[in-house]
């Protein structure tokens, strides 16, 4: 198996492919590569199919190519001049994409507005604006991928983002009570909604549903609810009470629960009397790897998400000495670390790629090298050792990235002797995939290329319309934000589809616009940017750490430093709204910005109208704010929004008031409002 | 006026000067005046001349006397020298002053009523003598500070904000400067930073007096629309000269206007303000065509702005009276006062 020809092929979802690269000149127009499935999963079968495949697509590089080169010799068509109509700010987007870690996060959390709310010690209400958005602002706020972050306008003013995630925490470590702000679900609506799986996905869709007065039965395979949540994420990141907390908080809403009882087929499950059903099954198949030795040392190698579910309903409660974890992900990082503390005393992760391309979020990385874990970039498993019927090492090869013309990467052996790592136990960390084993083929629903269901993108309906999907279950191993997000929209639908409306007529966002202005130099907001560094989170000491699987390490801001970390944010939610019939064209705004953002100048197309501001508008995945043409000029005003720091100067300097500061609240729509 | 201190953050891609500087390091202290002021768009214009010319702050003086005009120089180069002096009395400071250390940058910043009215005098004979400054008047013909009488260059048919009649004439400062032997003299507007940055550019790269009458609205007491000195009045009245581009020194001239109709004026230090010519009957050279069309246009109900007189071969008052070129103020003892023998030998020449 390990020395198959897998030219051109590569596996997902137990699914051979085909997958050529494209050169660099093409990729604008046909992508990265070319990909077609194979639709087997028979490797034998896909070595004879692909070389037709590859042929085709081959031919279609080519005819490409030629397309090219002729395009060289024909004349450029004449440019005409199109001017940038006026901004439609009344488009609810607009204003959303300049609030960058609202618009990145999947369930499109009001961020600032609950840092303000910190800001103002109003944990509760902070903490309820997470509720209403993402349902697990406790869980969420120690174990988020954090998307919100990287899209944080502060990495271009300044250096590091705004420690969002640990702020989400905040909301949650300083809140009182909240039972009494917690909504009351409506009086019962004679509707019944099955859920399948008891993970962040299906908790989101009952708690929206159960809000209208679904009844909602979630069904469970484990004792517990709280899906990967509970089985996956070691306690020493997220502890017990926080999960129970969250998780019970919306059971209590009156959902009815299964637990222990694994559904083995959807057929027999349809019988039961639901009006729709839920799948938020998640991935819960971790890979394994085919490699000499494998099944000889089976007794010591483990799947990394059965080992740490094993471990979280203390089935397991002790590993070898000797350990090494397969894999680069964040599974991985767990893994390693959840090892140490079970007493391994040498724990090394081995990951394929290179350091820098490690799937694992940077700082569980840095967690997992900081308690003194090795992590062996490059090193590719070649097979397990075996010592009188006992696993006693893994021999690995040591590879280097290369990249090719077409910017491919490709890990090629260094040619230097192969590795041998002793161990005990051996932990595969390698990625996880469906299973859908349980789902008959003759029920409706209707499964794609990957083996997967094909679920529709907007509805999160399958083919079979009383039968939703979300979470993982959908397309495959996401976060648990992703999951919320997913939940809401499936609890859309599902309520939609209750109700026989349109699924596919979606409710709009609820926003408000409103002024800050509250004197003449002052709003109703802090706008005096604070230049403090993002202050770091304490941890536990690591001596004791180390030895309790259930110690948090992380220990979350003390209130003061969490204030600090909160005046960090830029307000990116303030607008900076214009009013062109209200502007003399003074210029002061111009002259105060402290970023240059604002300029006046004549309409031009989007290109030109870019460059030729007082700092050019080079960043494309920033909007520009254009005005209407002005009475005095006929110039427009145009603001670029990548670095203005929401700072209001532009609207304390104007004579007119034709910049103002207004408070954008979005609010994603739900099902329940 | 603003309560904040305006972040120092700026955007990552502000351009830098050869001194490696950016426009944010010619800042000063934020504003105190409305907002809206056409001063402050001076300010800025300052700035952006003083950083594309890579100016070192350290080598200027600001100079100014009272009013809102004369508050300004807080707001921009705040590395440089300053003095804000009695009312209407900056030019005599800055005489004493040039006369000490001619090796500094002169920047006087007056208003309307600092130099049309209590320091006219003062202004005249500054103008007369050649003092090798930049003086700027910030021109918005109102008393702000004193909230909003008629200043001597209000024109006569500008009512005030409140309805009252002006009673007297205006007085042209361009043209007064012209007469008065000034050599290098440009009005512009506050609102307009194309034709006023290179303008200043060039009137800070000149040797003698150069003199900038700059109409600057005042947001509070005089932008209402019986005013002539008002936004939209000035856009919709002014009548440019010309179109100017400052060429710095060894550089190549960019602009491609048709032959004939630029106007070049070569300036002392090896820059060069080219001018594309907007009116046919311009020549910056000549005086008594500059006083012309300032009259005509004043006749026709226009502002006349750009580049009016220039005579960039001018002696400069250092020139004129042949001073040391040691600057008096890094002189020793010795050569500031030479002794009773030197002395007896002038006398006795004197004989």
């Amino acid at each position: 198996m390990s020395n198959a020809d897998t030219r051109y092929l590569f596996k997902r979802y137990n699914t051979w492919w085909v997958k050529v690269a494209v050169p660099k000149t093409l990729r604008e127009e046909l992508g990265y590569d070319l990909r077609r499935s194979l639709q087997t999963h028979d490797l034998d079968k896909a070595q004879e199919l692909r070389w037709q495949v590859v042929e085709q697509l081959k031919a279609k590089i080519d005819q490409a190519k030629s397309q090219e080169s002729l395009d060289l010799f024909s004349v450029p068509e004449q440019t005409v001049t199109q001017y940038v109509p006026p901004t439609d700010t009344a488009n609810p987007q607009y204003y959303h994409k300049v609030v960058e870690c609202q618009h990145a996060c999947p369930a499109h959390t009001p961020v600032p507005e609950y840092i303000r709310q910190i800001s103002q010690g109003n944990y509760n209400e902070a903490y309820m604006l997470n509720w209403e958005s993402n349902v697990f602002p406790g869980i969420l706020g120690r174990t988020c991928d954090r998307p919100c972050e990287p899209a944080c306008r502060r990495t271009r003013t300044h250096e590091k983002a705004v420690a969002i995630c640990r702020l989400k925490r905040v909301t949650y470590d300083y809140k009182d009570d909240i039972a009494n702000l917690i909504p009351t679900p409506e009086i019962g609506n004679g509707k019944k909604v099955g859920l399948i799986g008891g993970g962040p996905a299906s908790l989101t869709v009952a708690r929206d549903l159960v809000m209208m007065g679904y009844q909602c039965t979630l069904f469970e395979r484990d004792p517990q609810a709280g899906g990967l949540m509970r089985t996956n994420i070691p306690s020493f990141r997220l502890p017990e009470e926080v999960l129970n907390e969250e998780v019970d908080q919306v059971l209590n809403l009156g959902i009815k629960t299964v637990f222990n009882s694994e559904i083995k087929s959807m057929k027999e499950f349809l019988e039961k009397d639901f009006d729709a059903v839920f799948v938020g099954t998640g991935a819960p198949k971790g890979r394994d790897i085919n490699i000499e030795g494998r099944e000889a040392a089976d007794k010591n190698i483990h799947i990394g998400i059965d080992w740490l579910t094993s471990i979280a309903f203390e089935h397991t409660k002790s590993v070898g000495k000797k350990v090494i974890v397969l894999g680069g992900g964040n599974t991985a990082m767990d893994c390693c670390r959840t090892a140490i503390r079970l007493g391994a005393e040498e724990v090394k992760v081995a990951v394929r790629s290179p350091f820098d391309q490690m799937k694992a979020s940077e700082w569980e990385i840095e967690d997992a090298l900081g308690e003194g874990i090795p992590i062996l970039d490059n090193h590719v498993p070649k097979r397990f050792l075996i010592k009188d019927d006992k696993l006693v090492g893994m021999e690995f090869e040591k590879v280097e990235a290369v990249f090719d013309e077409e910017g491919k990467r490709s890990l090629v052996p260094t040619g230097d002797d192969p590795i041998i790592i002793e161990c005990d136990d051996v932990l595969v960390a390698i990625g996880q995939d469906n299973a859908f084993e349980w789902i008959e083929r003759d029920i409706g629903i209707e499964f794609g290329e990957w083996d997967m269901p094909i679920v529709d993108k907007v509805t999160f309906q399958s083919s079979n319309e009383k039968i939703f999907f979300g979470g993982d279950a959908a397309w495959g191993p996401e976060n648990i934000i992703w999951a919320a997000a997913h939940g809401h929209q499936a609890a859309i639908s599902i309520d939609k589809f209750c109700k026989s409306s349109d699924l596919y007529d979606r409710p709009e966002p609820t926003t408000t616009l409103i002024s800050q202005k509250m004197g003449v130099h002052e709003w109703s907001y802090n706008n005096d940017i604070s230049q403090a560094k993002r202050f770091l989170v304490p941890h536990a000491d690591q001596k004791n750490a180390l030895k309790d699987l259930k110690m948090e390490v992380e220990l979350g801001f003390d209130e003061i430093t969490a204030l600090e970390e909160a005046e960090r944010c830029l307000n990116c939610d303030i607008q900076t709204v214009f009013s062109e019939d209200l502007c003399i064209e003074c210029d002061a705004c111009v002259d105060i910005c402290p970023t240059d953002c604002i300029s006046f100048v004549h309409n031009d197309s989007e290109e030109n109208l870019r460059n030729k501001l007082r700092i050019p508008a080079i960043n494309l995945n920033q909007q520009i704010l254009v005005s209407e043409e002005l009475e005095q000029t006929s110039r427009v005003m145009v603001k670029d929004e990548d670095v203005c720091l929401h700072c209001g100067l532009c609207a304390e300097r104007c004579p007119t008031g034709a910049w103002d500061m207004q408070n954008f609240l979005y609010q994603e729509a739900k099902a329940y409002s | 006026m603003t309560y904040i201190v305006k972040p120092k953050n700026h955007h990552p891609l502000l351009e830098k000067n050869e001194l490696g500087l950016t426009r944010r390091d010619y800042e000063g202290a934020v504003s105190t005046l409305c907002a809206g002021c056409g001063h402050d768009s001076i300010s800025s214009a300052i700035v952006e001349a003083c950083f594309q010319l890579s100016i070192e702050s350290y080598k200027v003086a600001k100079l100014s006397g009272i009013g809102c005009s004369s508050k300004a120089p807080a707001y921009f180069l705040n590395q440089s020298h300053g003095f804000n002096s009695v009312h209407g009395r900056m030019p005599s400071i800055a005489t004493g002053a040039a006369m000490a250390n001619h090796e500094l940058l002169y920047l006087g910043i007056s208003g309307d009523g600092d130099s049309a009215s209590i320091g006219i005098g003062q202004f005249i004979h500054c103008a007369r003598r050649q003092l090798n400054m930049t003086y700027i008047v910030e021109n918005n013909g109102t008393y702000g500070l004193t909230k909003g009488q008629f200043s001597a260059t209000n024109d006569l048919e500008s009512k005030s904000k409140y309805g009252d009649d002006n009673l007297f004439p205006s007085i042209d400062l361009p043209s007064m400067a012209i007469q008065l032997g000034a050599s290098f003299v440009a009005r512009s507007f506050s609102g307009d930073k194309e034709q006023l940055v290179p303008l200043l550019k060039a009137a800070l790269s000149h040797k003698g007096f150069s003199f900038l009458d700059i109409i600057s609205p005042c947001v509070t007491f005089n932008n209402h629309n019986t005013s002539t000195k008002s936004y939209d009045y000035i856009r919709e009245h002014n009548d440019a000269l010309s179109r100017p581009d400052f060429v710095p020194s060894g550089k190549e001239i960019l602009t491609d206007y048709p032959k004939g109709s630029t106007v070049d004026v070569p300036l002392h230090d090896g820059s060069l303000l080219s001018l594309e010519k907007i009116s046919e009957n311009y020549d910056p050279a000549d005086k008594i065509k500059a006083i012309q069309n300032i009259q005509e246009s004043q006749r026709d109900g226009k502002v006349l702005t750009g580049l009016l007189y220039a005579d960039p071969e001018a002696k400069d008052l250092k020139e004129i009276l042949n001073v040391s070129d040691k600057p008096l103020n890094e002189m020793d003892l010795n050569d500031l006062c030479p002794g009773s023998e030197k002395i007896k030998d002038i006398n006795s020449g004197l004989k």
